[in-house]
């Protein structure tokens, strides 16, 4: 089947200590099943506030604009509304939930997104597989969900969640950060894998362009102040890697051109 | 809704590791868990919110008793039981000391405490029925409705003590627990029976005077539970102790007394409601327990009072060499509680733990904690002491840990995690600490927290509806205490939290 995420000039703010602030200011975007979008931009660019707005969390609040799921306004539901829709977010820095093991919570999840709860045999062995494959020990299994975990951990938890809940959108936000070679290896292909299942749309949010040498993109967007400023193919992502986002950055910026 | 297990390692084609068996036999528990846990919600929907032991009986002995206490009253309970004169001088003690002690001025509010409101001697049988049968039918349905016969019947329990208003109506024993000895009365038929032993350990561990309510007790104590268990003997399934008030302004004044010789184990556990009236009742216990050379005993409360109840309750124990003692307390009901279960680490190498869970729900005041006295070298002690408040509810960790001069090597652990649902609610911590020796090892923990927006939106984001979400993050919250619970008690306090927490979310 094929699905569409629509983004129409999407404009968002948080409630910060100094008033109302804007991040969002604009941005537009279309992304189909199987495509693979690389979002790549400065660090305080608002990529991540605006994969939370797309999920719904509760700090940002959209001003205007849309955000369509096959033509439903994800904008008017709740986050989990937007899970069972189809949505999904890797987050840059999953939560920990003590006392919740990540058993429990992978098969509610589950059963909430699924709308019913998983046949016994096969889950016990998709579970299984998908943690042998990202290398996880099954001990993590029992453990509370993100808690304690290494920061590689707790992203190879995300991409496990990914490939179990089998969205229609996932959205990756620098689920590439603090990984070392091997393990960024190792998601990168569980993404690899779970999108070869299901064929979803990618939204990855990236600072480094490292990741795209195992997640091929088909498209680039570079992302700044708010908005995406260039969109171009794989090669855009070469250039970056040469100029990095000093061209990119308002007058009088930091450079943050560490690019690896 | 879940599908039913079938054969889950069936699916595996050739051989399978190790840990992939665990993992799957481990993944299989917990499906059934969950599982367990859809049934219950279903049940927790259907009776949303309400208080699920409110009911009380017809009720013509709590009609015909008296309010109030006096020196008479106290000579009356004891002519009443037929007790000896040591018991009696006890008692007066205790009358005395009930009112030389102050008030405390610290704690809940007790502003609108009267202690001449109560009935102090409520004795609904003439006398203890020897089976759920005998008793007459609303009292047995109660039982029944508490699911207290049934459990016997399963061998859920070793032994099971039902205490209604001030008499324990029914006390049962395995008998081949009996057979080794094992003593398990209420303390009046002790008195009775075994007056050599009561009078040994009786007021040892909690002096008369030892507080206010302490005295009030021992002045007009009725019930509670006598337990004696010989050397070496394990009971390894849990005596079951049930409390119940009936009638408005009850006091119930139960007294239990638990010897634990060198190296046995028990495992006491008791449960408490009442009805919900708009009279104020008072649930004022005293719990002394023993713990000889190398024995260990669990004492766990899961009180649910109803939220008239004042529960002002005195537990101590003394633990000899090399015994441990474990109190896990869960405090969900009541209008306030006072209660600081002690320890006293008398030998070396003895060891105590105080697990506690306090809810402090609309109108609730849950002052809570523990005591650690580490008199010996090489003692060691942990206090994880949690709460929840909400809708405006308090709930306060007030506990102590004393290292006496001498006591090289002592060890002492204080963890105190405060959850508050709303802006509402309020958690305090008063952490008193009086070390004497150089050589110790200590360790405080404390935080508050709320539970948090990011929590609950991570949960969210992965389909889970935000009831069900901060029911998850309630459950984890609590579930360190939980687990330490027999099954049915640990299902009874996620019910009892979730329960609580109905229209928290919002
Ligand atoms: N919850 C928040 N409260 C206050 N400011 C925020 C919050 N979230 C994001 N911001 C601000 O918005 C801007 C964009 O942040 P973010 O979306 O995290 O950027 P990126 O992911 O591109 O690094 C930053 O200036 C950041 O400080
Ligand atoms: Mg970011």
């Amino acid at each position: 089947m094929q699905h569409t995420l629509e983004i129409k000039d999407l404009h968002a703010a948080v409630e910060t200590k100094e008033g109302r602030k804007e991040i969002l200011k604009g941005v537009n975007l279309t992304v189909h099943s199987g495509e693979t979008h690389a979002i790549m931009g400065p660090n305080g660019s608002g990529k991540s506030t605006l994969a939370y707005t797309l999920a719904g969390h509760p700090k940002y609040e959209v001003e205007s604009g849309q955000a369509l799921l096959d033509g439903e306004d994800l904008l008017k539901m709740k986050p989990d509304e937007r899970a069972k829709a189809g949505l999904f977010l890797a987050m840059q820095y999953p939560v920990e939930v003590p006392g919740v093991s990540m058993t429990n919570f992978l098969r509610t999840a589950k059963t909430e997104v699924d709308g019913k709860a998983p046949a016994i045999r096969s889950w016990v062995k998709d579970l299984q597989g998908s943690m042998k494959k990202l290398r996880m020990d099954p001990k993590f299994a029992q453990r509370s969900v993100n808690e304690g975990f290494s920061g590689g951990e707790k992203k190879r938890a995300e991409v496990l969640q990914l490939e179990l809940l089998k969205p229609k959108f996932a959205i990756l936000d620098e689920t590439d950060s603090g990984l070392d070679v091997d393990a960024l290896r190792i998601v990168s292909e569980g993404v690899n894998r779970a999108k070869e299942d299901n064929d979803f749309g990618i939204l990855m949010v990236t600072h480094y362009t490292r990741i795209l040498r195992y997640i091929k993109p088909d498209i680039v967007h570079v992302f700044a102040d708010g908005r995406f400023i260039k969109t171009g193919g794989p090669e855009l992502a070469d250039e970056l890697e040469e100029t990095g986002y000093d061209q990119y950055l308002p007058e009088g910026s930091d450079s943050e051109s560490a690019l690896a | 809704m879940a599908e039913k297990t079938t054969d889950s390692s069936a699916s595996a084609a050739g051989t399978k590791q190790a840990a992939d068996v665990e993992m799957s036999q481990y993944v299989a528990d917990r499906e059934r868990v969950n599982e367990d846990k859809i049934k219950q919600d279903d049940k927790i929907i259907s009776e949303f919110g309400e208080y699920s032991y409110g009911w009380h009986d017809s009720d013509a002995a709590g009609e015909a008793a008296k309010k109030g206490i006096s020196e008479e009253v106290v000579r009356e309970i004891s002519a009443d039981k037929h007790e000896p004169q040591w018991m009696l001088d006890y008692r007066l003690a205790g009358y005395k000391a009930f009112l030389d002690k102050p008030m405390p001025d610290w704690g809940v509010d007790l502003k609108g405490f009267n202690a001449q409101d109560f009935k102090y001697y409520v004795k609904p049988l003439d006398k203890q029925a020897k089976s759920w049968d005998d008793l007459p039918p609303d009292i047995k349905n109660t039982y029944d409705r508490l699911g207290i016969p049934e459990a016997e019947k399963k061998r859920l329990v070793s032994g099971v003590a039902a205490q209604y208003e001030s008499e324990v109506i029914y006390n049962s024993i395995r008998e081949d627990l009996k057979a080794q000895g094992v003593i398990f009365l209420d303390t009046d038929a002790a008195v009775q029976q075994y007056p050599d032993l009561v009078k040994k350990y009786f007021t040892t561990v909690v002096p008369v005077d030892d507080n206010k309510f302490a005295g009030l007790n021992t002045a007009a104590w009725s019930g509670g539970s006598f337990v004696y268990v010989p050397k070496g003997v394990h009971v390894e399934i849990p005596l079951q102790a049930y409390f119940r008030i009936n009638t408005p302004a009850m006091g119930q004044f139960e007294r239990t007394l638990i010897i634990a010789d060198e190296g046995s184990y028990v495992h006491y556990v008791e449960g408490c409601t009442a009805p919900i009236y708009s009279q104020d009742s008072l649930h004022a216990a005293v719990v002394e327990i023993v713990v000889e050379k190398n024995a260990r005993v669990r004492y766990t409360t899961v009180q649910n009072w109803s939220n008239n109840v004042y529960n002002l309750v005195t537990q101590r124990a003394y633990v000899k060499e090399g015994g441990t003692m474990e109190w896990v307390d869960g405090n969900i009901g009541s209008k306030a509680t006072m209660k600081y279960p002690a320890c006293i680490l008398a030998g070396p190498y003895a060891k105590a733990e105080t697990m506690s869970i306090g809810f402090a729900g609309k109108g609730q005041y849950q002052d809570t904690g523990a005591k650690m006295i580490h008199l010996a070298p090489h003692t060691s002690s942990t206090i994880v002491a949690k709460s929840i408040s909400k809708d405006a509810g308090r709930s306060a960790y007030r506990g102590l840990v004393k290292i006496v001069k001498g006591a090289e090597g002592a060890h002492s652990s204080v963890v105190c995690d405060a959850l508050l649902v709303d802006d509402y609610s309020r958690s305090d911590t008063y952490p008193h600490v009086d070390v004497r020796e150089d050589d110790v090892t200590m360790a405080h923990e404390a935080t508050v927290s709320k539970v948090s927006e990011d929590q609950l939106f991570y949960l969210m984001s992965r389909g889970i509806e935000e009831k069900e979400a901060m029911g998850m993050i309630v459950r984890g919250f609590v579930e360190p205490i939980s687990k330490l619970l027999p099954m049915e008690y640990a299902l009874e306090l996620n019910r009892l939290v979730e329960l609580q927490m109905e229209g928290s979310v919002g």
